[in-house]
């Protein structure tokens, strides 16, 4: 027994933690690629309104975005400076709202459709004619839960 | 001097795992977060052409906001300031003094509670196609401002607490009393015929 009494019990072999922090980093790493992927590339100027009566998005994945507002710099040259409604990467026209909100609803599940809220990110100098065909053809979508983006007003 | 020269000192390097846990975090915490916040609103459905029902609504119970092409903002033909909006909303729902010319209340039953006075009132809320969607956006903020303090003041006065921290039936209740009613039409100038 006297292998544990002697000098070597004394010096326990430490567990090396060097290599913990690298792969956390790598964790790290993977969360900032996948959440700014998630994005869709966005083409128009949403500079929403502030507001203090905001609530939360209760359900992100069953939450469809519409962004109405000029081109950004880059698009004016191709598009100009009028108001635009972009749905996933392109602009689209009110007509296309149908199509776009009826494949949102069939990549659901049958009992979360109900639930399906369209998010209106919509840029504070927009006029309100624009919006209201937007609301109108929602409406005959029967795509009724919306909700006005607001940024939280202190 | 030779003995230190054998035991190069070795850098702790536990902390880096944490350092980094504390950058996951935050940037979970940012991206969730972004911008995913804003205004609840439930468009009515489009009525059926066949069943045509007029609603009645007694001209006392309605409350007229208007939004105009300058972002004028008048209730009941009356311009007010967006800052007088919440006041007045509040008071014509809820008419303390009972006044004839605000809303009436109507006893409703509701389940748990009883017979509770209800309110009639309905604000309609009207703009124009030029109405920018900044003043729309304030002026609904304003009206689900007074809907929400109305709640909270009930709900303090029923349970002692504030609407939020209300548990499912309780909400319910107080959802009952104070229903948000706010009727929105098209804007009527240059509507199109699709």
């Amino acid at each position: 027994m006297a292998k544990f009494t002697g000098k070597k019990a004394k010096k326990l072999a430490g567990f090396n933690t060097a290599s913990m922090g690298d792969i956390v980093f790598i964790l790290l790493f993977f969360f900032m690629v996948t959440t700014t992927m998630r994005e869709s590339e966005v083409k128009v100027r949403t500079d929403v309104p502030k507001a203090s009566e905001v609530a939360k998005l209760e359900r992100k994945d069953l939450t469809v975005y519409i962004n109405i507002g000029p081109p950004i710099a880059a698009e004016q040259a191709r598009y100009g400076t009028d108001t635009r409604i972009q749905l996933n990467d392109s602009f689209k026209t009110v007509d296309d709202i149908r199509n776009f909100i009826a494949s949102f609803r069939e990549g659901l599940d049958e009992k979360d459709r109900p639930y399906m809220t369209t998010a209106l990110k919509i840029d504070k100098e927009t006029r309100m004619g624009i919006v209201s065909d937007v609301k109108e053809e929602l409406r005959r979508c029967q795509a009724l839960k919306i909700m006005y983006n607001a940024l939280k007003a202190e | 001097m030779t003995r230190n020269k054998k035991e190069t000192p070795e850098l702790n390097s536990t902390s880096t795992a944490d350092i980094s846990f504390l950058l996951i975090c935050f940037f979970l915490m940012t991206s969730s977060m972004d911008q995913s916040m804003g205004i609840n609103r439930l468009l009515p459905p489009i009525p059926e052409e066949d069943t045509k029902v007029e609603i009645q609504i007694k001209p006392h119970n309605v409350l007229q906001v208007l939004v105009d092409g300058q972002d004028r903002l008048s209730v009941n033909k009356k311009q007010i300031d967006i800052r007088d909006l919440k006041l007045t909303a509040k008071e014509f729902i809820q008419n303390p003094a009972n006044d004839p010319a605000k809303s009436s209340k109507k006893e409703e039953n509701i389940p748990g509670v009883g017979l509770v006075p209800v309110s009639e009132a309905v604000i309609s809320l009207q703009n124009v196609r030029s109405t920018s969607y900044e003043a729309y956006l304030r002026v609904q903020n304003e009206l689900t401002a007074a809907y929400n303090e109305l709640r909270n003041e009930e709900s303090t006065a029923r349970y002692g607490r504030k609407f939020d921290d209300l548990n499912e039936t309780q909400r319910d209740v107080i959802t009952k009393i104070y229903r948000q009613r706010i009727s929105e039409s098209p804007p009527k100038d240059t509507r199109k015929n699709r």
